[in-house]
């Protein structure tokens, strides 16, 4: 048998009946649209919930209707965002009308250095390959950088795989996803988990599967990055400047002025001479406990500068274990809003928004014009760098406070 | 589903890279599931201003394209959320057709489940495409799926590709649900043998 990739294993897996163009159902094992009512403490974000209460596994088909389904890539399924026509056929048939995509890899070799992390790694692939860098490819992250990540870091980088254009991201489990999934409430149990745990070891990509398109990144060069524009794709590590629009290529070079202008920024001006105003510490790509935790350690016995700082966790489990570990007591005593549950600033569609040219540190995923609030500006940012910029009222390196 | 095969019509340009769908279709109104009535939303935050005043110089607002069918756009078209809202402010509005270089993946999906056509063209096509759009309401681009051409004004002629499963639901305005059911047997039987093989899922 000729060598898979982890998508090929999955994929085989699933097609429930393939047409002579290729065209295939691929059968569904999880849609994702339970509901937890509000008053619940397992309420939350749907892509922080469902790992957590095990209802993602490995090897599984995963769909929502929602495009940060690519969250649940990282426990080795494969999971698509859909749109309402696709969420009926679901309903409808347990199965979605697909074509295979192409195999991407994308590798981040070795150890990555202190103040850098898991969003850095995912903000500095789409700096790399653009917003469209993974349109029609499933990309696999892999590499010792990947594998040192907790679970919660492997989900922030599957999560914004979306971003970088892919239809979905995979991570191959491994005995940390094992021991992550093992007694959550909807995971299998005794012998059924003994099945489970065998068919999950053989998920992996085989010695010289063939991939489409290869990028590789050293884990020492990813810095702690921010973006200055109003695409994921404008990254740049935080010692940088503001690039100048003629430094790019075709249409991006009128899109790069645009992003100054909505920005308020100017070419060649200090990254960390940024001010900000607000500091948004949640979502689905940032709102797990690990999160919190490394914002909490910058934030430790210290006093925000911005106007107004809150910190969303992803879920009603999240919140409650911060609560335990005393993280929810840090952040109100640095000044920060601890709020309830859910996805808040990030999507902006509850009055959690930006006004007017208001800036925003945001740990969230997209910095798209509007996104946080009508003309309201935004710069992603890791946890940690969000804690570092609410200190000091500025864009911040977060390695200068460790 | 309605049918598509054949549309001549005006096209506006919109010459921007990266147009995402927060842009096409912003965040408060997504409350509705009802497919129709979001055309008078679309691009809203780049179509008016904070009182709802249009605002002139957007292409959508100028006269000559008021009626526009067809969009040319920069790389990348629809990226952001799956948002199937996206799509259905652009068909609410009146358009058939949108051609780029290229179109995230979710949105370029979601636009065929709703009668609409995304069109993939090399740089160079876009640009006399763009070109010809600019001159406004005197130049109709022909867009015709059967032959997957797109003809410009001045009778430049350019070939797309389609996946022919999804060429042939347009082109009959079939529905995904009522075929895939057609084939419910393949389904139950992979069904039956998932639920041996993977009890656990």
């Amino acid at each position: 048998m000729s060598p898979k990739t982890l998508y090929d294993k999955i994929w085989d897996a699933h097609v429930a009946h393939e047409s002579e163009d290729g065209t295939c159902l691929l059968y569904i094992d999880r849609h994702l649209v339970h509901e937890y009512p509000v008053s619940d403490v397992r309420q939350g974000i749907v892509h922080i919930v469902g790992p957590e209460q095990g209802w993602t596994l490995p090897g599984m088909t995963v769909v929502c209707g929602d495009s940060h389904t690519a969250t649940h890539g990282a426990f080795g399924s494969l999971a698509h965002g859909i749109g309402t026509s696709e969420v009926e056929h679901v309903l409808a048939t347990q199965t979605l009308i697909q074509k295979k995509s192409k195999n991407m890899k994308v590798e981040i070799t070795g150890k990555l250095r202190p103040g850098v992390t898991a969003k850095d790694i995912t903000l500095s692939v789409i700096g790399a390959t653009g917003t469209a860098g993974g349109t029609g490819y499933v990309i696999e992250y892999c590499g010792e950088a990947i594998r040192d990540l907790s679970m919660e870091g492997r989900m922030t980088v599957c999560n914004m795989a979306i971003e970088g254009g892919a239809r979905a991201g995979l991570i191959a489990p491994d005995e940390k996803t094992f021991e992550y999934v093992k007694g959550r409430p909807h995971a299998p149990k005794g012998a059924a988990w003994e099945a489970a745990l065998s068919y999950w070891q053989t998920l992996y990509t085989d010695e010289g599967a063939h991939f489409d398109k290869v990028i590789t990144i050293k884990g020492e060069d990813i810095a702690p990055v921010v973006t200055w524009g109003t695409s994921p794709e404008d990254v740049l590590p935080i010692t940088a400047t503001v690039p100048a629009p003629e430094s790019f290529k075709g249409g991006k070079v009128e899109a790069a002025q645009r992003s100054l202008d909505y920005m308020g920024l100017t070419a060649g001006q200090k990254l960390t001479d940024i001010e900000i105003d607000t500091v948004f510490i949640g979502s689905c790509t940032n709102g797990r406990i690990e999160d919190l935790r490394a914002a909490a350690e910058i934030l430790k016995g210290k006093k925000i500068k911005v106007k107004r700082a809150m910190v969303v966790p992803g879920s009603g489990l999240v919140r409650a274990q911060a609560e335990e570990e005393g993280l929810a007591q840090i952040f109100i005593d640095a000044g920060f809003e601890w709020r309830l549950a859910g996805c808040s600033m990030c999507l902006a569609m509850n009055p959690d928004q930006l006004s007017e040219g208001e800036r925003c540190a945001s740990t969230s995923n997209r910095n798209f014009e509007g996104r946080q609030g009508y003309k309201g500006r935004t710069h992603l940012v890791s946890p940690a760098m969000a804690a570092a910029a609410a200190i000091t009222g500025h864009l911040t390196d977060v390695r200068e406070m460790m | 589903m309605e049918k598509f095969s054949k549309i001549s019509g005006v096209a506006a340009p919109l010459p921007l890279v990266n147009i995402d769908t927060d842009m096409i279709i912003p965040k408060q109104f997504l409350k509705t599931i009802k497919r129709s009535g979001l055309g008078v939303n679309l691009f809203d935050e780049m179509r008016y201003d904070r009182q709802g005043n249009e605002i002139a110089d957007f292409v959508l607002n100028k006269p000559a394209y008021r009626q526009a069918q067809i969009l040319v756009a920069g790389d990348n078209f629809g990226c952001g959320s799956s948002r199937e809202h996206a799509p259905w402010a652009l068909a609410d509005f009146g358009i058939k057709a949108i051609i780029s270089t290229s179109f995230a993946d979710i949105f370029y999906n979601n636009c065929f489940k709703n009668g609409m056509l995304p069109i993939v063209l090399p740089q160079e096509a876009v640009d006399v495409l763009m070109k010809d759009a600019e001159k406004g309401s005197n130049a109709r681009i022909e867009v015709d799926l059967e032959s997957q051409t797109v003809t410009s004004s001045d009778g430049q002629s350019f070939k797309f590709e389609v996946d022919a499963f999804k060429k042939h639901c347009l082109l009959n305005g079939l529905d995904d649900i009522g075929l895939t059911m057609e084939k419910a047997k393949s389904i139950d039987a992979f069904e039956a043998k998932a639920a041996m093989e993977r009890p656990w899922a």
